[in-house]
């Protein structure tokens, strides 16, 4: 399988991060090269094999569902690079 | 000798019999480290930190109340969440960011009165084998053997350099493919991964959730075994941290290992591996044989396939982990030009933050998992993982007790000679340490020898889930056969 520029401009958009169109060939390279190196998983039969979930058998621990935590809005605020009135600030989402 | 030269044991020992205090020790490695800048091994320095933790160490000793940690200056990887201090897992997008609480791993370390010393570079989000992704730029390996600076490895290299330059007594890292191992293996030093489970996730910067153990990084086993017991321990705050309790692994070290299997794993031997790695690795097996064990030839017939499995699988979860550095909360926002969105504020952000190797992996991570693609890589990828773990449960259940293996596939090499090189001919370093995380299992980097060139070599003993005690034991078997004395000259 190997990876031709809209697809690297498409897989970098779904990762959210801005690539410039000069650099779209090079990206679809290293990626095809990657990829042709995972496709040697086909070869092994997993035929039966269950998806690993958790490497060692453990059942994710539970409970209360009860508040434990919070109360220090400006620790959360503190290292946000713009952070007014108590809130995370962001470019205007909604027209 | 220098102070910053000691053993945690030996530092520990001089410090319970009065013979040295931690404000000593502490200042001689603040010294060493000043004068270790061409290193580039700290990427911060937190010597009034440092200097009170290490006065409080002292009151603690002298007041008789002193477990083994107590006084001892450390390093501390760039990825463990430090409370007001620099915290930025080597990345650009997270410059700027003090974190407002402190990782369990850390916290353990100081609860037990260790000293911190600064923090250390490494590879971005822990991404590389070679140091060189790092944005405070690449570690150098104190190691020398011409003109050319050598990798001390990633991507725990800070750590690797520190150590084993005594700009520290030991360091923390952190293991996902084999980012302890491998850079313990190119300096000289001890680096010990934990069973997943075995320590807290909480507050070390996420990178593959599944794969992420941290560990010590020390001079000797025995300061591994000290320093796994103070950095363990069963957590609440992360769910995978596993119900066991931590058992004293210094007193495992009995140096007794007649009568146990030793597995030597055929699909290791690589075609095209170097002589003096084979002829490591012999040395190896015929030490462990004179000490009483049972050498035993075993299969792991899924090892080819863990490489591939592992860039499938760790790209994937980091493309979910990091998908939370987006400018909002901590770290980097772009500049944004006039009617930019929220969209373009992520993706410029992003694009400036993420170094290129981050970057490939995250998008490789994204492709694997859209729709179309997750059962042709992502879900296979995990059945293959299923199975390269049933290759070391079926070694186990016939009685092995540990496998002896190289670390790596050749000893340090140049800063910049892997730069044109395909990505994956960089990925091919963790080749024998890659299967250890997809099983979750203990791993430890004995240093063993020195190559014709004069670089340390390192061979890797793999343990049974929750029996780092023994995989310990066979390590300092190992460590007191090969007798490894050497260190580097000082250049810097």
């Amino acid at each position: 399988m190997s990876i031709d520029i809209d697809t690297a401009r498409k897989v970098a958009h779904l990762a959210r991060i801005a690539v410039a169109e000069d650099d779209l060939p090079k990206l679809a390279g290293q990626l095809s090269g990657i990829l042709t190196f995972m496709e040697q998983l086909n070869e092994v039969d997993v035929e039966g094999i269950e998806p690993m979930t958790s490497v060692t058998p453990m059942r994710l621990k539970r409970r209360a569902d009860v508040v434990t935590d919070g109360g220090y809005q400006d620790k959360i605020l503190k290292n946000a690079p713009d952070a007014r009135e108590g809130f995370f600030a962001v470019p205007k989402v909604v027209e | 000798m220098s102070l910053n030269k000691l053993t945690i044991a030996d530092a520990r020992d001089a410090l319970r019999k009065g013979e040295t205090t931690s404000v000593a020790l502490t200042e001689a490695c603040l010294a060493a480290i000043d004068g270790a800048d061409a290193l580039n091994a700290f990427c911060a320095k937190t010597p009034e930190i440092a200097l009170a933790q290490a006065a409080a160490a002292d009151a603690r000793i002298k007041a008789g109340d002193a477990p083994a940690m107590c006084g001892i200056p450390l390093g501390i990887k760039d990825l463990f969440a430090t409370k007001g201090v620099a915290t930025q897992a080597a990345s650009n997008i997270l410059k700027g960011f003090k974190p407002e609480y402190e990782s369990t791993v850390t916290q353990n370390l100081w609860d037990a009165g260790a000293v911190m010393l600064g923090k250390l570079s490494m590879d971005e989000f822990a991404m590389g084998s070679s140091n060189e992704t790092a944005c405070y730029g690449p570690v150098v390996n104190p190691w020398k053997i011409d003109d050319r600076a050598l990798t001390p490895g990633g991507s725990s290299g800070g750590s690797a350099s520190a150590v084993a330059a005594d700009l520290c007594l030991a360091a923390t890292g952190t293991d996902t493919g084999g980012s302890i191992r491998q850079p313990a293996a190119f300096t000289g030093i001890v680096g010990i991964k934990p069973t997943y489970g075995r320590v807290s996730r909480w507050g070390v910067v996420a990178f593959a959730s599944s794969l992420d153990q941290a560990g010590p990084m020390t001079k000797s086993v025995r300061d591994a075994a000290i320093m796994l017991g103070a950095m363990a321990s069963v957590d609440a705050k992360d769910s995978t941290s596993a119900d066991i309790p931590v058992p004293d692994f210094e007193a495992a070290l009995t140096g007794d290992i007649r009568g146990k299997k030793i597995g030597i794993p055929r699909e290791y031997r690589l075609d095209g591996m170097p002589a003096e790695i084979e002829k490591l690795w012999d040395d190896g097996i015929a030490m462990l044989r004179d000490a009483g064990a049972e050498i035993v030839d075993i299969t792991l017939p899924h090892t080819k396939y863990a490489l591939p499995a592992y860039y499938v699988i760790a790209p994937a979860e980091a493309s979910s982990n990091l998908a939370r550095y987006d400018g909002v909360r901590y770290g980097h926002r772009a500049k944004l030009a006039a009617g930019d969105g929220i969209n373009e504020m992520y993706e410029k952000t992003r694009a400036e933050g993420f170094g290129p190797e981050v970057q490939r992996r995250i998008m490789i991570g994204t492709y694997v998992l859209s729709a179309g693609f997750y059962d042709a890589y992502y879900n296979r990828a995990r059945r293959v993982r299923a199975l390269i773990k049933r290759d070391f449960d079926l070694a186990f259940a016939d009685g092995i007790d540990a496998i002896l293996t190289p670390a790596t596939p050749s000893s340090a090499f140049g800063l910049g000679e892997m730069q044109d090189a395909d990505p994956v001919a960089m990925y091919l370093n963790d080749v024998f340490t890659v299967t250890v995380n997809l099983a979750g299992l203990p791993g430890i980097s004995v240093p063993v020898g020195l190559d014709s060139k004069g670089l340390p070599l390192g061979l890797q003993l793999i343990g049974r889930p929750w029996a780092e005690g023994d995989l310990l034991n066979h390590a300092y078997v190992l460590e007191k056969a090969a007798g490894f004395s050497a260190k580097p000259a000082k250049w810097w």
